[in-house]
């Protein structure tokens, strides 16, 4: 149970994220969720979207440093206290998070929300374990 | 009122200058066609013999030797002498492929320490100066070579070596040092830390500086001059030429006087080798005329500067170059330590970086700072920033361990670096030392 993400590495100066998400465009991905970390230097674009892989491909082709990782999606009550459980659930099970971000879903009162964590397999049964619902790429794009 | 450290050969006429450097080109030329293979098959390849060479004007028929040459014959090929001759060893840094490894016989580190010597007696030394040499100590040649023009000169001597600055001040102020030697920008940082300590000129009684290892401006001159309340005075040499002490500036601070006795300079055109005349920019061949154990024929140095044979106000002879004015080569001197872009490229490549990188060096607090940008591919890439900084800091290690200075390793996406009509600039030096 896990859903890919599209990470890409891109510079920290003006213009340098709208050149990319115009490539996007042009490439007809559709973005369902993105993210963006920055340093000095550099940031890091993810995204996720439907066919990954193929995304992959088409940001390598033409030149950008891409990589897939798979990171775990889970849906969410959109109540006050669910992000502070699921944390505390990943901290009980030894699990460190590298970074997280949330996305609309289609589903009326659930918010997904994105891990990339240390360990997908034990974050995914602790997660199951305790009644969250962790879903995938399937699920995301309610097909 | 000019002061000697030895009068007669620092002020002697240009005719017997020529004279004493012929007859010791003659005989250092024969030496080395006898004893150092390097040298022989040079000059066979050449055509040339000793009977060619009779005097310093038959000097351009020599070949010249490079750093190329060094490398080739590293560690034992120039060596005019058996090692059990030898009584030191001075390196630069360095840890492959470029550094430089001379060695001296008692006679070559006495004539070193003559040189610095005559550099200090020179700003004014006498055997009544307090002498704080913050050059380093070890290998490198600063510490050494003007701790012993210190001794001959009979001053004083603090063999402080480089840091600790707190303590090189309160030694300065406790002590009354009245000469420093040390790299110009360690001399500013001095002055600065001298300040923040609650410091005055006022409360330390130099008098004088002596500084090299590095290029400086004249602006950064006026500045050490006006904060330590001295007279600053430049000092040149290289490793493979013995050390600091080549040459030497005296109280007109117009130049520095090379030491004509000992080198023989001439200035040629990077590009042809042909040899310029007086007055003409180029650049800097040396000869090293009496070394025993490390002798260097027509050694191109690589620093771009002026030779000029104007009368001296203090009444030294010796011609006086300018202040290197750039360089032939690509190579930059960063906090003191000669670094080649090549040698950082080699990092890059062994660490399985891509060769897409620029240098930026600039001078931040009087301290020169070192970046480098590396483009990385999508094998190298990872989603966390955590990762890439790792990634960075392993890099930096490495770099640290080929020069022995720290970067600061930048990793960045393909095509970021700026190409100029499709080739990479490698390197952007911000300091803006050389005019």
């Amino acid at each position: 149970m896990s859903v890919k993400q599209i990470s890409i590495f891109i510079e920290n100066k003006k213009g340098s994220l709208s050149e990319v998400t115009k490539f996007i465009a042009e490439s007809k991905i559709n973005l369902l969720a993105l993210s963006i970390a920055d340093t000095q230097d550099f940031g890091i674009l993810r995204i996720i979207t439907e066919d990954a892989d193929k995304a992959r491909d088409i940001l390598r082709d033409a030149g950008y440093t891409a990589v897939a990782t798979s990171v775990l999606a889970a849906a969410l009550d959109d109540t006050p206290g669910s992000m502070a459980n699921i944390l505390e659930i990943l901290t009980n099970a030894d699990i460190n998070v590298e970074y997280t971000y949330a996305f609309m879903s289609h589903i009326k009162d659930k918010a997904y929300m994105i891990f990339r964590v240390d360990n997908n397999d034990k974050a995914t049964k602790a997660l199951i374990d305790a009644n969250i619902s962790v879903i995938d790429q399937k699920d995301i794009f309610g097909k | 009122m000019a002061n000697y450290y030895q009068k007669e050969l620092e002020t002697m006429p240009l005719e017997k200058i020529k004279e004493l450097q012929s007859e010791r080109l003659v005989k250092q030329v024969k030496n080395v066609y006898e004893n150092v293979k390097y040298y022989r098959d040079l000059m066979d390849k050449k055509g040339i013999t000793p009977d060619d060479i009779k005097s310093v004007d038959d000097l351009h028929k020599l070949p010249f030797l490079t750093k190329a040459d060094l490398r080739e014959a590293y560690p034992y090929g120039l060596m005019a002498r058996p090692l059990s001759d030898c009584v030191r060893i001075q390196s630069t840094s360095g840890t492959t492929g470029k550094r430089v490894v001379a060695f001296y016989t008692q006679n070559d580190i006495d004539i070193w320490e003559d040189c610095c010597a005559r550099a200090i007696m020179a700003v004014g030394g006498t055997k009544d100066d307090v002498c704080q040499v913050c050059y380093g100590y070890g290998l490198f040649t600063g510490g050494p070579g003007l701790n012993g023009g210190s001794h001959k000169v009979g001053c004083l001597t603090l063999p402080m070596s480089s840091g600790n600055t707190e303590r090189q001040i309160q030694f300065m102020v406790d002590l009354q040092s009245t000469i420093i030697c040390c790299t110009p920008s360690y001399a500013a940082y001095i002055g600065e830390t001298l300040k923040e300590m609650g410091y005055t000129k006022d409360d330390i009684s130099l008098k004088a500086g002596i500084f090299g290892a590095e290029a400086w401006t004249e602006e950064m001159r006026r500045d050490i001059e006006n904060t330590l309340g001295i007279k600053a005075y430049d000092i040149y040499g290289l490793t493979e030429l013995a050390g600091p002490g080549v040459s030497f500036e005296c109280e007109e601070q117009t130049g520095m006087h090379i030491n004509e006795d000992h080198y023989i300079a001439e200035i040629i055109d990077p590009d042809t080798g042909e040899v310029l005349p007086e007055g003409s920019k180029g650049e800097l061949v040396l000869t090293s005329v009496d070394k025993e154990a490390f002798p260097l024929l027509r050694y191109r140095t690589r620093d771009i500067c002026i030779l000029t044979r104007k009368k001296c106000s203090c009444g030294r002879t010796f011609v006086k170059m300018t202040k290197p004015m750039g360089r032939s080569d690509d190579m930059l001197i960063i906090r003191g330590v000669n670094v080649f872009p090549s040698q950082i490229e080699t990092v890059l490549l062994e660490q399985g970086y891509s060769p897409n990188y620029r240098i930026e060096v600039d001078r931040e607090n009087n301290t020169d700072t070192l970046d480098v940008y590396v483009e990385i591919s999508s094998d190298q890439f990872s989603d966390t920033v955590k990762e890439i900084a790792e990634k960075e800091k392993q890099l930096a290690s490495a770099v640290k361990t080929m020069l022995g200075i720290n970067p600061k390793m930048h990793l960045v996406p393909p095509k970021s670096i700026t190409r100029s009509e499709g080739k990479a600039v490698r390197v952007v030096d911000k300091r803006k030392l050389y005019k």
